[in-house]
């Protein structure tokens, strides 16, 4: 009966792992070749990998997997889904009904552990129940604010066959996401950019997540707003447009954070205001009246006081703001003119400081390795990264041209993310370029998943910027804590390319900085898996920075 | 910002796990219950939860918008913050009750309004209803005689109607 569910709701792919207590979901996967299925080597790739299908294709990522061990594994992947609000399902085995508190074989209490890090969770423990749960479970998991949703579901039930009808719709009293604004609060709002005289735009994840990034491009153009987006909005606006300041934040340009800093109205939509972005929350953007859009209300007031609140759906709620603004008739000039100032300023700032590295003629930078892929690929593959200095310097250095072109983990930074997520993004994109940007230390936390990569024959080009540390704690060890390297330096690493070939992979390894442009250029051509592992400049460092609790405008700059 | 206290009448999906959602979110977001009353209401599909906690007036929003957030929970009131309310809890008080303070426990019962629910040779169990002031004073006028146990309800509320139409 769950594969007939799945079927209906045109799944066409699943990351799983079988075992005892989904034995009978699977036997029936068995006789359902149209759901493909991705076995991985560990539960928690397979959410990672679901996650990354759901990030890169919008659509909702499927996991199946047994019940115990099985479902703990997947604990850290539903909660890197949940705190970057990423649709997936994840079906979980449970001992039968029977059985459940008897701490029976491999029984865990699934629903009870994911409560936490889930948009919702399901038990279902009567056979009527599941055709319903089911459907609910995607409803939820992909409307409003999106997010990971877990169903438990016992063996009996599992076992049990018979006719059903499944609901073509369905509604639920106790939840009703608003998607359609305020148009009181919209007219507020255009009323403050009208009178501002230093604006910002701010974009988040939930630009992308509502598809909202044409409305954003339009508004920017329309009002001549200066664009800055977090770490989950990249891509959510051209990085390579004159009005894109880049990322903000902790590890954001310099002249993002003094824009913001300066503003005096700051348009937020879809972004939460994470203390990665604010730093120190009474300094961040001090002078600014602001506007917040987003279409859950937890995240408005919760960390910034928001002046114009508009809870409501970021694409809707842009389009209503557009209709205004056309509605006011003031010409693209008028804009233009209006923010002139504003705009030489802006470029003040970015002569002054922009984002730049030292070149090294013996050590390969890691900024340049991005540069170079993003030269070569001319902005149009999917990138994936792991979480530290290779995220950080992704982020800044590769020009995110495209919404869902970035698979990172944002909220929760779950290194070991980026090479699975990268699997469900090639899965779900197969005639699209997909890399891992990895470092060494994130790599190896899902390093076995290259054997799923080979059996699914994903022709993703894995970097790793190699420089023997774990990279970010000994930034901050170098800046913040005396330079005492407490447990930082892996004293032993594999031999990657050796690694690659064991798995049937190819592997290159470099060390020049002369090296860096042909053998990118080289790989790119290759349709295998591929792992370059880079050697770079061992103690380099993620610049500009914030430290932790201080103001954003108090940059460590190189 | 000044921290107050807040009851919150909150209506949930009568589901397993629905109670536990809401203990999670306070736990989980380090917001304060101070009571907690859960009970059917006259849709067996819904459950009634009075929730009295404190803070400031963003943790107040912030504990309500994410109430609302979750998806077993129907609605969510804030009683404090719309005008009048009655509420009441109820508590069962065993007190040492020796020949010399039989009497004057009968007094404070008599003036309270309680009632006697058991009798033993050295000890009553009283039944006290009101709101948390009056338990309170009931409470420290016992308190001298020698208070066995206390077991309280949590508060419960409900809005007033408005008075005029």
């Amino acid at each position: 009966m769950v594969i007939e569910i799945l079927k209906k709701e045109k799944v066409d792919v699943i990351f799983g792992y079988p075992g005892g207590a989904v034995i009978d979901i699977y036997d029936e996967l068995y006789k359902t070749p149209e759901i493909k299925h991705v076995l991985v080597r560990h539960e928690q790739a397979a959410t990672h990998a679901a996650d990354g299908y759901a990030r890169s294709t919008g659509k909702v990522g499927v996991v199946l997997v047994t019940s115990g061990p099985g479902s703990t594994n997947t604990v850290t992947g539903i909660a890197t889904a949940y705190m970057d609000s990423i649709p997936i399902v994840v079906l979980t085995g449970q001992v039968p009904t029977k059985l459940i508190g008897n701490d029976a074989f491999q029984e865990t209490d699934t629903t009870g552990i994911t409560r936490p890090i889930t948009k919702h969770n399901f038990l279902i423990k009567r056979i009527e129940d599941l055709p319903r749960t089911l459907k609910a479970a995607f409803y939820i998991a992909k409307t409003g604010r999106p997010g990971p949703v877990v169903v438990d579901i016992p063996k009996d039930i599992q076992q049990t066959e018979g006719e059903f009808e499944y609901p073509e719709e369905i509604r639920l009293r106790s939840y009703n996401p608003v998607y359609e604004p305020h148009i009181k609060q919209i007219e507020k709002a255009y009323f403050l950019l009208e009178k501002a005289e230093r604006p910002v735009l701010l974009i988040g994840g939930g630009v992308i997540s509502a598809g909202a990034c044409e409305e954003v491009k339009k508004l920017a153009e329309t009002l001549n707003l200066p664009v800055v987006m977090t770490l989950m909005g990249l891509g959510g606006f051209p990085g390579d447009h004159y009005q894109s300041l880049g990322m903000l934040g902790m590890h954001g340009a310099y002249y993002a954070n003094m824009a913001v800093a300066n503003c005096d109205v700051l348009l937020a939509v879809g972004a939460r205001f994470d203390d990665r972005v604010t730093g120190k929350v009474d300094a961040f953007a001090p002078m600014a009246k602001i506007i917040h859009i987003d279409i859950d209300p937890t995240s408005i007031q919760k960390n910034v006081k928001v002046d114009v609140p508009i809870v409501g759906d970021c694409k809707r709620s842009l389009i209503r703001l557009l209709e205004i603004v056309k509605i006011a008739e003031k010409p693209k000039k008028y804009w233009k003119e209006r923010f002139r100032e504003w705009w030489e300023q802006i470029d003040i700032w970015r002569r002054r400081y922009p984002l730049s590295y030292k070149q090294d003629s013996n050590y390969i930078k890691p900024q340049y390795v991005i540069e170079k892929l993003y030269e070569l690929t001319k902005g149009e593959a999917i990138i994936a990264t792991e979480v530290g200095q290779n995220q950080m310097w992704t982020a800044l250095f590769y020009k995110f041209k495209y919404p869902r072109t970035l698979i990172t983990s944002g909220g929760l930074g779950t290194m070991g993310f980026g090479f699975p997520a990268a699997i469900g993004a090639q899965i779900g994109n197969p005639n699209k370029l997909v890399i891992d940007i990895a470092g060494d230390g994130s790599i190896q936390m899902n390093i076995q998943e290259l054997a799923t990569a080979m059996e699914q024959k994903l022709p993703i080009k894995i970097i790793i910027l190699n420089n023997g540390y774990l990279g970010m704690v000994r930034q901050w060890q170098e800046l913040f804590y005396g330079k005492r390297y407490s447990y930082v330096k892996f004293s032993v690493l594999p031999d990657f390319v050796k690694l690659a070939e064991a798995y049937g992979a190819i592997g290159i390894k470099i060390t020049k900085p002369q090296e860096v442009e042909p053998t990118l250029k080289e790989i790119l051509k290759i349709n295998k898996l591929v792992i370059l592992d880079v050697h770079i400049a061992p103690e380099e460092g993620v610049f500009p920075m914030v430290p932790a609790g201080k103001a954003t405008t108090e940059m460590i700059l190189v | 910002m000044e921290e107050k206290r807040h009851a919150l009448s909150v209506l949930v999906e009568n589901t397993p796990g629905a109670l536990a959602r809401i203990a999670g979110l306070f736990s989980g977001r380090g917001f304060n219950i101070d009571s907690l009353c859960v009970a059917e209401t006259l849709d067996p599909t819904l459950s009634h939860l009075t929730l009295v906690t404190h803070g400031d007036e963003q943790i107040i929003e912030q504990i309500i918008k994410q109430l609302r957030r979750l998806i077993d929970v129907y609605k969510v009131v804030d009683i404090t913050k719309e005008g009048n309310f009655v509420e009441r809890e109820m508590a069962l008080i065993k007190v040492r009750a020796e020949k010399e303070n039989r009497e004057e426990i009968f007094r404070i019962c008599e003036i309270f309004r309680c009632k006697i629910v058991d009798v033993s040779p050295r000890s009553y169990i009283l039944e006290v209803t009101g709101n948390k002031n009056k338990l309170e004073a009931v409470i420290e006028l016992l308190r001298p005689m020698g208070i066995k146990e206390i077991v309280r309800t949590g508060i419960i509320a409900i809005k007033r109607e408005k008075k005029t139409t």
